[in-house]
């Protein structure tokens, strides 16, 4: 689990756990979880309410509320070095300027008292050392690269729709041109219209500046037309990961198969969906063993009492489940792991 | 016609804001048969759940006609619409926000019968109540739980079990999977599919999502800024999109197939304000197929195909 990570990579998370601490009771919201990814490379890390999506892009942004939050194990090693132990005041150069997030609600991720033009100043202004007038400027061609006109640069955020707020937010994001980008379901309060817009201007920025990016969402089919990799969480950990081509082809584990039944697909009509049975699972009191068996079609007794390794599959992505791993040696899976 | 449950004819609500009449829906037509599902599908502000509440009167039109079992029921008076709501019950979106916080799930399954005076005693009561739950596969140790208690999926049980109650023939599912997890979404709506077939009910389903539509859905209406632009059976507006704008709705769907790069039709601009729209097709001003005589005439609903109706001045003109 430990192995020196691979100099290309650019992000690569090794056994990061965390879990928020409240009145004596612990949820295990990240549990072990790996990913790597290299410059330019989009990763979707997909999952359902309470899988540890969004846990996971505060643990790698430093942001974790603590209390209630803590980091129990794990490091998040970006361009060489590990931010898990990066001093406070070089933390906060790195974020909003190296590796930047965007949240998914528009509405709320926006000062409703500053100017938008202001708002996309102030990163230039912190981040960068330039003069008020150059950040300005900058901030004005920003919302021109998100198609939004430099001359509204003056207007309020509830001056805007929804879907030119995302831009402004996106611009916000992209105004110290980063490296990596965590965008948190930035789709997922918009129509299909406007995400479809949206989706195309984020492929169009992150493809002329070679940014890599992190895209959280429930939606597979969001990552299906975005993604060059993919991730599938589950109870805080990464069930199943790898090319997104492999993954979607040769989906492997119980949990995604799942997944694919529960959506109606738009090609192919079927009479009944095939949902997965139950419930997430309560994150203070995870299952023993792999924690998808009591919702598993496929469980034995084994699944109830080891907990999966992460195993490759014959086509060479990596899932944790026992039904696989008899088949496979579990050899060497971190270098091609997320 | 005989077997039609809901008829609207030339529906309309206008609400008065400081800057003019926003025509929220402007002269929708449609209708619906026993035991079938009508879908309508449109972005926000396009006037598809107010469509909904204004034929259960939970708000009133400004014009039109709504016939249910032949009556006209925007006439009815107040006892009237009370014994009609038996017949006619909603879903709503958000079983966070549409559930009684201070009531447990019991109670709120249960108050439709008390109001009406559909049980006897206590005892019904907690029969009838049970025997709901189990309809939607609640579990009976849930029955003294609060809403906060539960997660989305057993929240929006509750919600459905309560709009049945009172053995309705109709229902309204405004949104009614959409706040929920994939995995939850598809086991509600498989019981919502079973209910229907079990119960006989007719649905309209009002939604944004347009796999979960053409998936439960007999036809289609597609709405955009108060009118009806297309409606279709479900097949043939998917295999069929007419309507420009209903192309670019079904275009802008992410496919979770690889190799399934749809002819994008990226819409310019965003919904145009429905403020004292002008005159003609609303949709004139984003389209790029759009001719003088768009605008110069009001655009009706026109059947192109069996049962295909589309309101485009350019439609089968190439």
């Amino acid at each position: 689990m430990t192995e020196q990570a691979n100099t290309q990579d650019l992000l690569s998370i090794e056994d990061l756990s965390i879990v928020y601490e409240v009145d004596g009771e612990t949820t295990y919201a990240v549990n072990g979880l790996n990913i790597t990814l290299k410059r330019g490379e989009t990763l979707g890390l997909i999952g359902e309410t309470g899988a540890g999506k969004t846990t996971t892009a505060l643990g790698i942004m430093g942001l974790v509320p603590n209390p209630p939050g803590r980091v129990v194990s794990g490091k998040v090693v970006f361009d060489g070095e590990d931010l898990l132990q990066m001093p406070k005041e070089k933390m906060r150069g790195v974020r909003g300027n190296r590796i930047s997030m965007i949240f998914q609600d528009p509405m709320t991720s926006l000062n409703p008292v500053m100017t938008v033009g202001e708002q996309i100043a102030e990163v230039i202004l912190i981040h960068e050392g330039v003069s008020k007038k150059a950040s300005f400027q900058k901030a004005g061609e920003m919302l021109e690269m998100v198609g939004i006109p430099a001359v509204r640069a003056g207007d309020f955020p509830h001056q805007f729709s929804g879907g030119m707020k995302q831009r402004v937010v996106i611009a916000i994001a992209l105004a110290c041109n980063p490296d990596l980008l965590i965008a948190d379901e930035p789709t997922t309060a918009l129509d299909v219209t406007i995400q479809a817009q949206v989706l195309d201007l984020m492929k169009d920025l992150k493809s002329r500046y070679n940014t890599a990016m992190i895209l959280i969402t429930h939606d597979l089919g969001v990552v299906a037309q975005v993604c060059d990799k993919v991730a599938i969480m589950y109870a805080g950990e990464v069930v199943e990961s790898g090319d997104i081509r492999d993954v979607y082809e040769n989906t492997k584990h119980p949990y995604t198969r799942g997944l694919f039944g529960s959506i109606p697909d738009l090609d192919h009509s079927v009479g009944r969906l095939n949902p997965i049975k139950g419930m997430m699972p309560d994150p203070t009191d995870p299952p023993s063993g792999c924690k998808f068996h009591p919702r598993c079609p496929d469980a034995t007794a084994t699944c109830a009492a080891s907990e999966p390794a992460p195993v490759l599959t014959e086509t060479g992505h990596v899932a944790r489940c026992l039904m696989l791993q008899s088949m496979v040696e579990p050899t060497d899976v971190n270098r091609v792991q997320g | 016609m005989s077997d039609t449950i809901l008829e609207v004819r030339d529906l309309k609500k206008y609400f008065p804001t400081p800057k003019g009449t926003l025509h929220a829906v402007d002269g929708v037509n449609f209708a619906i048969n026993k035991g079938k599902t009508l879908g309508i599908v449109g972005e926000s502000g396009c006037g598809k759940s107010t469509t909904g509440r204004v034929i259960l009167r939970l708000l009133e039109a400004t014009d039109g006609d709504i016939l249910f079992e032949g009556q006209n029921i925007r006439h009815f008076n107040k006892d009237q619409m009370r014994r009609l709501r038996e017949d006619m019950q909603i879903i709503f979106q958000d079983p966070f926000a549409s559930l009684n916080p201070r009531m447990t799930a019991s109670e709120i399954i249960g108050e439709p019968l008390l109001i009406h005076n559909k049980v006897k005693n206590k005892q019904e009561l907690t029969e009838r109540v049970a025997e709901l739950m189990e309809l939607v596969g609640l579990s009976p140790r849930l029955v003294n739980t609060y809403p906060h208690e539960l997660d989305g999926g057993r929240r929006q049980r509750i919600g459905i079990a309560r709009a049945l109650a009172l053995k309705p023939k109709f229902i309204i599912c405004d949104e009614p999977v959409s706040a929920l997890d994939v995995s939850i979404q598809a086991q509600i709506l498989n019981l919502m599919q079973d209910l229907q077939e079990q119960l006989g009910l007719t649905y309209i389903f009002i939604t944004h999502d347009l796999s979960v539509v053409k998936h439960f859905s007999d036809e289609i209406a597609v709405m955009y800024l108060g009118q009806l632009i297309e409606k279709a059976p479900a097949r043939d507006l998917f295999s069929n999109p007419t309507h420009p704008y209903t192309r670019a709705l079904l275009s802008a769907i992410p496919s979770i197939h690889l190799d399934h790069k749809m002819e994008r039709e990226v819409l310019q601009g965003e919904i145009t304000s429905p403020i004292n729209p002008a005159p003609g097709c609303r949709f004139a001003p984003r389209c790029k197929y759009a001719a003088p005589e768009c605008t110069s005439r009001e655009i009706h609903l026109n059947e192109i195909n069996d049962g295909h109706f589309v309101a485009c001045a350019m439609a089968g003109k190439g």
